[in-house]
């Protein structure tokens, strides 16, 4: 006997099985990251304060739309498999992929200007944020006393003027940065007691971030893994078995849009709210 | 005949062309039969690794700092000194002169720490759960269903793979600098991340790795069961002809799925914690060795505590769901009648699922989360308690007016009823806030959760072993032996747990390397409340009686392995005149298990049905 409703629906059910498993698949996702989101929650109400503004907006905005993009090209690759269109599929399908490359790259780019921003606590009480010249990732106190580094050149935030501090100030930097507008002084490393890049250990806020967001890359990852693989060896597929082969990108466009819908929560909590 | 002889020879030469090589067959295998069986061998070994562990620690909780006796060399040579240490004793020589001689084999706290924890880990999630869900779930569910495999046998073949290698890393962590995980199977942070701060992966990092290795394998093999069971139903199959054993494990499926994921979230955090320092549970001002640790801390102890028992109590009903599932079927099977209450069963095993969601904070009435929410989780928590009893009561009333045959399976079957039965009412006092704040971490909470699991659910499963047996290899297992072993690990169960109950009222608390010594009125002479040396030396018998419990199982290891040669052998496909599709198949049963697709006429438990020629009548047989 061979397993039935691979590619046919069953009756009773309607569905085939790929699409009952993707389904509960899904049901398990939810559960995973609304763990994480209830987490959140959590952290954020058990606060003295948590921080604010500190991501890039612009970007963010922007990257949501790369991926909205993404969920519409995908529902088009399957509509042209539908439509017995195999040439439309593979443009789609690119696309589709090309957009999710797009936003891990540009995820990629955020996560770098979080781990060149720094957050310094002077021995006289000060704490500034700001940036150490040269860009250096991932510097640590105890890293720069190994290194027997004495001096660092700091230039912090505040240097943009009254405004740079309130909201949106990230989204001024990138610019001045260009620009060589940033003011540097001289911070002896004995006078520091605590130095640290925006990194998960920096505060709970970017702990959080961080793990939802890299979280979510994986998953972003993961998809474009499976449908470059459906893109390239799908025309084999397509020539012997057109219903299975669309099933399937059905099958993956649900993940997709699933793993889009996690964004789309993602954006306003991390960044807006 | 000599055309009867051909039709058979090229049928096996039809065969011998699908016969696949040993390695896809037994190793890569995707057939679920297999698949099945690789998941009970592995966890029946982990089953006695997590027990051999518990043996030695009984002998550290009878005999406080004296070095284990036979093995203790042994355990010094594979863990290191760190972890075993030696004993010094002054020997006098024939000639008058004294000489050191070290004695090695004790166990340090943290030993006892690692063994306890991995105790707990590798028995709920590499013994009990492999075996209840991944072994029969997979060996029976398609074949009680007419389905002719799992519906992704590749998935299936995958999860398995998980499995193994979860169980892999959990046993690579003993060798590890540092150790296995301490910190409790609960694995409670902060005290998780912080229990080995020299070594940045150590063993509770080698713990979280396996961990997400074995959700994985959970959750694709609930999806594969729970799509299983919706889609390849035989013709006519329809959901109330379900055998309850398939309702058991397609809840058991949805718990798996819903329950697991929060930990595995919980589990990402915790590695976060432990290797890039973050401080999701670690609260501001954390002081450790009187030092404020260096963490930027405004995380939340309380919150490991909610994601992990909100997997863990769904998890204690995948631990008993399926062991249900096969007393019923053992019992219907062996009274010669129908179940009682067939579709109230069906309704209480929803019910459970459900409510199983909504009960988890009932573990953690002392942490200070306030009353109110205290109150809630009281209620649901005694809700639950009802669809329990429902089952409870209909599979003892199902055994009324029965001519019941007293095979083993249903020796094992009928003995899980009252073992069950204490544990569940047991955990009523501890479901009451009031009273749970005194039993909350003593022996009575060891006493009532192994009374559910130990002679609750591994005596279920050891029923079906002895009840599918037949049906895997062709054989009986043997009924002499197989009662010896009934009777030595009914009595000796029962010696084991029965007196914790004892220690946990008189205020034993768990979890003490010397088995609570330190806390005796000899060693604290006029404390209030110090334990009495009857209740002390109770740690003794009960460390005995778990020894001769292990010895007890010799009979059952070596009927396992001898009936698949020599056990009497079957004279049907369906030994026991059993109703379910699972017997209507060729023994053992070929790749895609059904000769032709069966059709279900009637449903799971036609016993005696007036005016039929037999006392049974198959589902697939027409009415």
């Amino acid at each position: 006997m061979e397993i039935p409703y691979t590619v046919t629906p069953r009756r009773d059910t309607g569905l085939y099985n790929a699409k009952v498993g993707i389904w509960l698949f899904l049901a398990s996702e939810v559960m995973l990251f609304g763990a994480l989101f209830s987490s959140y929650v959590l952290l954020r109400v058990g606060a003295d304060k948590w921080p604010h503004g500190l991501l890039n907006i612009p970007i963010g905005t922007f990257n949501t739309a790369v991926l909205i993009t993404s969920s519409v090209t995908v529902v088009m690759a399957w509509a042209s498999l539908k439509l017995h269109q195999f040439n439309k599929f593979k443009i789609y399908m690119t696309a589709t992929i090309l957009c999710a490359l797009a936003f891990v790259g540009i995820k990629t780019i955020e996560y770098k200007d979080k781990f060149t921003h720094y957050s310094v606590r002077l021995a006289d009480g000060r704490t500034m944020d700001g940036h150490i010249k040269g860009s250096p990732l991932f510097w640590s106190l105890k890293k720069l006393k190994d290194k027997n580094v004495e001096t660092i050149e700091f230039a912090p935030d505040a240097a943009h003027g009254a405004a740079a501090a309130a909201h949106g100030a990230e989204a001024a930097k990138p610019a001045a940065h260009a620009a060589g507008e940033h003011q540097f002084e001289i911070i002896k490393v004995s006078d520091l007691t605590y130095l640290s890049a925006y990194v998960p250990s920096h505060n709970t806020y970017f702990a959080i971030y961080f793990t939802l967001t890299g979280l979510h890359a994986a998953h972003v990852i993961g998809g474009a893994l499976v449908m470059t693989y459906i893109l390239l060896f799908g025309g084999k597929m397509w020539r012997t078995q057109p219903d299975r082969l669309t099933n399937r990108v059905e099958v993956a466009g649900l993940f997709w849009h699933f793993v889009d819908l996690v964004w789309i929560f993602l954006f306003p909590v991390l960044y807006l709210l | 005949m000599a055309e009867t002889h051909a039709t058979t020879h090229t049928a096996h030469e039809a065969h011998a062309h699908h016969e696949l090589p040993f390695m896809r067959k037994y190793i890569f295998s995707t057939d679920h039969k297999v698949i099945g069986i690789q998941y009970g061998i592995t966890a029946l070994c982990f089953l006695l690794f997590g027990f051999l562990l518990m043996a030695a620690m009984r002998w550290q909780m009878a005999y406080p700092n004296d070095p284990i006796p036979v093995v203790g060399g042994l355990l010094q040579k594979a863990l290191g000194e760190d972890m075993v240490a030696s004993k010094t004793v002054e020997k006098v020589n024939p000639d008058g002169t004294k000489t050191e001689v070290k004695i090695p084999g004790i166990m340090t706290p943290d030993l006892y720490n690692a063994f306890g924890a991995m105790h707990g880990t590798i028995m709920v999630f590499l013994a009990i759960v492999p075996l209840a869900f991944g072994a029969f779930g997979n060996f029976v569910v398609p074949l009680q269903i007419g389905a002719p495999d799992m519906v992704f046998p590749r998935i299936n073949m995958v999860s398995y793979q998980c499995y193994f290698g979860g169980g892999v890393v959990m046993l690579a962590s003993f060798f590890i600098p540092g150790g296995a995980a301490k910190s409790g199977w609960t694995s409670y942070s902060p005290l998780a991340s912080i229990a080995d701060l020299s070594h940045r992966i150590d063993g509770q990092t080698f713990w979280l790795i396996g961990m997400v290795l074995l959700i994985t394998s959970s959750l694709l093999g609930a999806v594969n069961f729970i799509a299983t069971i919706i889609q390849l139903r035989a013709k006519g199959m329809s959901w109330m002809r379900l055998p309850f054993f398939v309702w058991a494990q397609f809840v058991t499926g949805f718990l798996l799925l819903l329950a697991f994921p929060p930990l595995e979230a919980a589990g990402v955090m915790q590695l976060m914690d432990n290797v890039f320092d973050t401080s999701f549970f670690l609260p501001s001002g954390l002081v450790i060795a009187g030092q404020t640790i260096d963490v930027s801390g405004g995380g939340s102890p309380l919150l490991w505590q909610h994601l992990f028992w909100f997997l863990g109590h769904p998890e204690v009903y995948v631990l008993i769901l399926p062991a249900m599932g096969i007393v019923a079927e053992i019992i219907a099977c062996n009274t010669r009648k129908p179940l009682w209450g067939y579709k109230a069963l069906v309704h209480s095993v929803l019910a459970i699922g459900f409510l199983s969601f909504i009960v988890w904070a009932h573990h953690m009435y002392l942490t200070g989360m306030g009353t109110k929410i205290s109150t809630f989780f009281q209620t649901t928590t005694m809700i639950i308690s009802i669809p329990s009893v429902i089952i409870l009561t209909a599979l003892f009333l199902s055994l009324w007016g029965g001519s019941i045959r007293f095979n083993t399976p249903m020796l094992f079957a009928l003995a899980f009823l009252p073992m069950f039965g204490i544990g569940g009412l047991t955990g009523l006092p501890l479901g009451f806030n009031a009273s749970d704040i005194l039993l909350h971490d003593t022996y009575y909470v060891i006493a009532h959760f192994h009374y559910v699991v130990a002679p609750g659910t591994i005596f279920g499963l050891m029923a079906g072993i002895y009840y599918w047996y037949p049906k895997a290899t062709g054989r009986f297992m043997n009924e002499f032996w197989g009662r010896v072993h009934f009777v030595l690990s009914f009595v000796f169960m029962n010696l084991v747990f029965g007196p914790m109950f004892l220690q946990g009222l008189a205020g034993m608390l768990r979890r003490m390397s010397d088995g609570g010594a330190t806390y005796s009125i000899t060693n604290s002479p006029g404390v209030e409340g110090a334990l009495s040396e009857f209740v002390i030396h109770l740690n003794r018998d009960i460390s005995r009686a778990a020894w001769l419990l292990g010895l007890a199982q010799i009979p059952f290891i070596i009927n396992f392995f001898w009936s698949l040669k020599h056990g009497k052998k079957i004279e049907s496909d369906n030994p026991w005149q059993a109703t379910t599709l699972e017997w209507q198949t060729p023994t053992p049963p070929p790749h895609g298990n059904f000769n032709k697709e069966p059709e279900v006429h009637r449903g799971p438990y036609d016993y005696s049905v007036p005016g039929a020629k037999t006392d049974f009548s198959p589902q697939n047989q027409p009415i």
